[in-house]
């Protein structure tokens, strides 16, 4: 399915105003040794956000989906295509550009434990990318508390360090250093694989309070369908560096063309037994289906 | 929502049962106080800096007074040390010495922290040509002999203290270039140092805020070890003579009291004592910051005090309890695996213990698979090596029993596994599936070599048919070329593919409990759905027992008989699977269902909408 089909499907929404585009998009990494063969990681993505809307993009481990997320925030060199935000090129940002793109496009990592320095209190992690665009120590200092109350952490917590929180609060606090310069975009790269369940699930209502209460955008990575299903407006499944498939999330996660995300959905079990056993055996005959499919086509070719 | 609401509805109030105690911390500075040989060498230090800043005012002559009349003169009331062979108060040069030593030690460090440093940061933090470059030099600087570039240095700049010290701390900055870059290497790709990028943070900003933390503690303990260093290259090179004669150094007084050795052996002790006290003492603090910054070193501690609060009545106990391994309790030896009362504990600095596992009681029988459910913190992970036998060193069992096919693997009262017992089943009888497959197989030896050791010694085969087995069982894990899987190295296979090993593995030595500890969490989802086929076939077919370890619901419909479900080191509820699934009773069973994702209207707030419906289980209409 092209992007175009994709936006068209999607007719029954109203027009959103697109925030962030990326055409023809190419990652490739230098490979080991003198003259080694380039490692393509992303190959010809496509992919477009409008204002206040969720793009969900879901893979495997190697998938590419990550690298997709740093190649938009510049963590990422990009060989090819263009990435264009609110109608500007930022494919080659400079450092000067990026402070300024800071303030409209931020992050939320995977790990709770890793993305915060464990030596700095939380207000000074907070405080961090506001004194980056010159806000007062007074003011920062207020915003910091109005940022805290909205992830709900206790204002106390300025003074403490990473270490003295559990995961789900230490992401709250990953979220709300995102939120400091109420961004336009915020790309969150499985922001909540290592939380337990119970804390995923407040996680997630805090994602999604948040978009109600400001309308920002997500580029919102996950390897778990059910996560991108729950919060995507619009869902893209990557596979092997390239888009498989991309559309509305209840078309791609409900009734997927694609063999492969066919195949992702059926492998996800669900918690019944008696209905675990039927899509068991529903996996088994797509393989079946396919297997057939592929032998059918090499008997053509 | 606030802070309590992250705790609340899943955690019991404190005071009551289950998991009980804190994890206690102190602060660097303090554990660097309570150890008795860092105050020690901290207070050798301080005097010693004390002496010799207020050198001018403490010594009463000046460092170069000779009184000739009166050489190499016992102690008295003038010359509380005596004095040398021309005459000068031993104490006073003794004081200036200290000034003169001390600061050209620092000196040393100084210029080589201010050389090292810096170029280990930029090398570290940026790489590329800076970093082949610097370590081009830094191979030369440490290629080069010290000890005869010093000697060089002093023919052509005469016998200064300084340039000697200047030069050595410029040899010696590799080192600290070394530490630093290494170091800064290790965060250059945290996360956290990422996210200052994407905030727009300049590179020296990073660099100074994020990255300057990590390279702290090591430059400190680095430096007292450096500075010692100094002392000693700095006295060996004035006490072969090579010194300034007219500057009072602990150095240039060694040499002095070497030539009078036979005269006034206290010459030489007084300058020697000096710096055999100021590198100890160095060395000692570095040695303790080291300590200080390491969380091992108080556990030590808290065993021997746990030991003693268990009395000599405990300890008998056990040591009879070990002689006869009392018999289980009738009509229970049935049960392939039964744990009763378990409760598994850490002590603490405080001598108290925090209880990860209280009170859990559950049975697994031959043919069945149990699984036990639960978050992270749960004890899950920990009652399942307890039957391993595989908890860390310093945990303890602080009650309950687990038997295995009718005898006691932990007898009532005991407080460790016993080893002796359990070294005989494990393997052989009890096997185990792990949750990262990439780290449970040696890099160093291939998959062959891996499955077939455990089988010659456990089954007593001979290789030959232990091979044969390897390739059986490897192609019944349902790998299509298992003889290229068995030549393989691990670093060769993927992650699934690697699992599937670890399970061929397991059921190598036909065991009749296999303990699965999240055995699908680190691999993908199509993978997943291949791994449990895989474990559900096997398991029909060689009917074994199986403790399957998740966090995961649908893993658990997916293989499951019967579930335990844990919180918080306590058993919260038991039953079979479609029971526990479909009607929980306990409400922690109730929250953590409610927050699956799995059949809920998208977009929609979970744990509110949870809080009202808790009881309605999810058999919502499957969405395919």
């Amino acid at each position: 399915m092209t992007v175009s089909a994709a936006l068209g499907a999607e007719g029954s929404a109203p027009a959103r105003k697109e925030l962030l585009r990326v055409e023809n998009l190419v990652v490739e990494y230098a490979g080991k040794g003198f003259r080694a063969r380039k490692f393509r990681a992303l190959t010809d993505i496509n992919i477009s956000i409008g204002q206040g809307e969720t793009l969900g993009l879901v893979g495997e481990s190697g998938s590419g989906k990550t690298t997709l997320g740093r190649s938009v925030l510049g963590l990422a060199p990009v060989s090819g295509g263009r990435i264009t935000f609110e109608g500007q090129d930022i494919s080659h940002a400079t450092r000067k550009q990026r402070r300024v793109l800071s303030r409209d496009m931020q992050v939320v990592f995977q790990d709770p434990y890793t993305s915060l320095n464990p030596a700095l209190e939380i207000g000074d992690i907070l405080a961090e990318s506001l004194g980056v665009q010159g806000m007062e120590t007074t003011a920062a200092k207020k915003r910091v508390k109005e940022l805290l109350d909205q992830v709900g952490l206790p204002s106390d917590a300025i003074h403490r360090l990473p270490r003295e929180f559990s995961g789900g609060q230490r992401q709250r606090v990953a979220i709300a250093r995102a939120l400091a310069l109420s961004p336009k975009l915020i790309v969150c790269d499985e922001p909540v694989s290592a939380l337990d369940l119970s804390t995923q699930a407040r996680v997630l209502d805090l994602f999604l309070q948040i978009q109600k209460d400001t309308g920002v955008s997500y580029l919102f990575v996950s390897h778990d369908l059910d996560v991108v299903r729950h919060i995507s407006h619009r869902v893209a499944v990557m596979y092997r560096g390239e888009i498989v498939e991309q559309g509305p999330a209840s078309v791609v996660t409900g009734n997927p063309e694609h063999p492969y995300t066919q195949r992702l959905l059926l492998a996800s079990p669900v918690p019944d037994p008696d209905r675990q056993e039927k899509r068991r055996a529903d996996r088994h005959r797509l393989f079946e289906e396919q297997r057939q499919q592929n032998e059918q086509a090499a008997a053509f070719a | 929502m606030t802070e309590s609401v992250e705790t609340s509805a899943l955690t019991p109030a404190p005071g009551t049962s289950g998991q009980t105690g804190t994890v206690v911390r102190s602060t660097v500075l303090k554990r660097l106080f309570k150890n008795p040989l860092g105050i020690v060498a901290i207070v050798i230090l301080l005097a010693m800096a004390v002496m010799a800043v207020f050198a001018d005012v403490l010594a009463p002559f000046d460092e170069n007074f000779a009184n000739i009349s009166k050489t190499l003169a016992a102690p008295d009331a003038v010359n509380v040390l005596g004095t040398d062979s021309s005459g000068r108060d031993v104490w006073s040069r003794l004081l200036f010495g200290a000034q003169l030593t001390l600061t050209s030690a620092l000196l040393c460090a100084a210029v080589a922290i201010a050389i090292g440093l810096p170029a280990g940061l930029v090398a570290g933090y940026y790489a590329g040509k800076f970093e082949a470059v610097s370590n081009w030099v830094v191979s030369i600087l440490m290629s080069l002999p010290g000890l005869i570039v010093l000697l060089t240095i002093r023919a052509a700049f005469g016998p200064s203290v300084w340039i000697a010290m200047i030069a050595f701390g410029v040899l010696i900055s590799p080192s600290y270039f070394r530490l630093t870059r290494s170091a800064v290497q290790s965060v250059r790709n945290e996360l956290y140092v990422d996210a200052a990028r994407v905030s727009g943070l300049s590179d020296l900003s990073i660099i100074t805020r994020h990255i300057f933390s990590v390279v702290r503690a090591p430059i400190i303990i680095q430096t007292a070890a450096i500075a010692g260093v100094a002392i000693a290259i700095q006295s060996g090179l004035e006490f072969l003579g090579l010194g300034d004669p007219a500057k009072a150094t602990w150095g240039v007084m060694l040499s002095e009291g070497f030539k009078n050795v036979y005269l006034t052996p206290t010459l030489l002790f007084w300058p020697a004592f000096a710096m055999a006290l100021t590198i100890g003492a160095l060395v000692l603090l570095g040695n303790a910051i080291r300590d200080a910054l390491e969380d091992g070193e108080k556990i030590k501690h808290r065993r021997q005090k746990a030991h003693q609060v268990e009395g000599a009545a405990a300890a008998s106990a056990a040591k009879a309890a070990r002689k006869t391994i009392a018999a289980v309790e009738a009509g229970t030896e049935h049960h392939l695996v039964k744990v009763t009362n378990l409760g598994v504990g850490y002590p603490q600095a405080d001598g108290s213990i925090k209880k990860v596992v209280d009170d859990v009681s559950f049975h697994v029988d031959r043919g069945e698979i149990l699984g036990i459910v639960g978050e992270s913190g749960s004890g899950k992970s920990q009652t399942a090596f307890s039957i391993l036998g595989l908890l860390p060193d310093t945990a303890r069992i602080v009650g309950g029993a687990i038997q295995f096919d009718g005898n006691y693997t932990v007898a009532p009262g005991e407080d460790k596994v016993n080893q002796d017992r359990l070294s005989k089943l494990r393997g052989k009888r009890i096997s185990y599936i792990p949750q990262e497959p990439m780290s449970n197989l040696d890099p160093a030896f291939t998959i062959g070599y891996q499955l077939v050791t455990p089988m010659v010694r456990i089954l007593g085969i001979t290789k030959a048919e232990a091979t044969r087995r390897a390739m059986k069982l490897l192609s019944d894990v349902g790998i299509v070329n298992p003889d290229r899987t068995f030549k393989a190295y691990p670093h060769e296979v993927s992650g699934g593919m690697a699992q599937r090993v670890l399970i061929a593995g397991a059921i190598s030595c036909e065991p009749d409990l296999i303990i699965a500890d999240e055995p699908t969490t680190a691999l993908d989802v199509t993978v997943q759905a291949d791994v449990l086929d895989l474990i559900r076939d096997l398991q029909r077919r060689l009917g074994v027992g199986v403790i399957l370890v998740t966090h995961n619901f649908g893993v658990v419909a997916d293989l499951c008989d019967r579930v335990v479900v844990m919180q918080n080191g306590r058993l919260v509820e038991e039953g079979p699977v479609r029971e526990i699934l479909r009607e929980p009773k306990e409400s922690y069973t109730q929250a953590l269902l409610a927050s699956m994702l799995e059949g809920k209207e998208p977009m929609t707030m979970l744990m509110s909408a949870a809080s009202s419906s808790t009881a309605s289980p999810t058999d919502k209409e499957n969405v395919l």
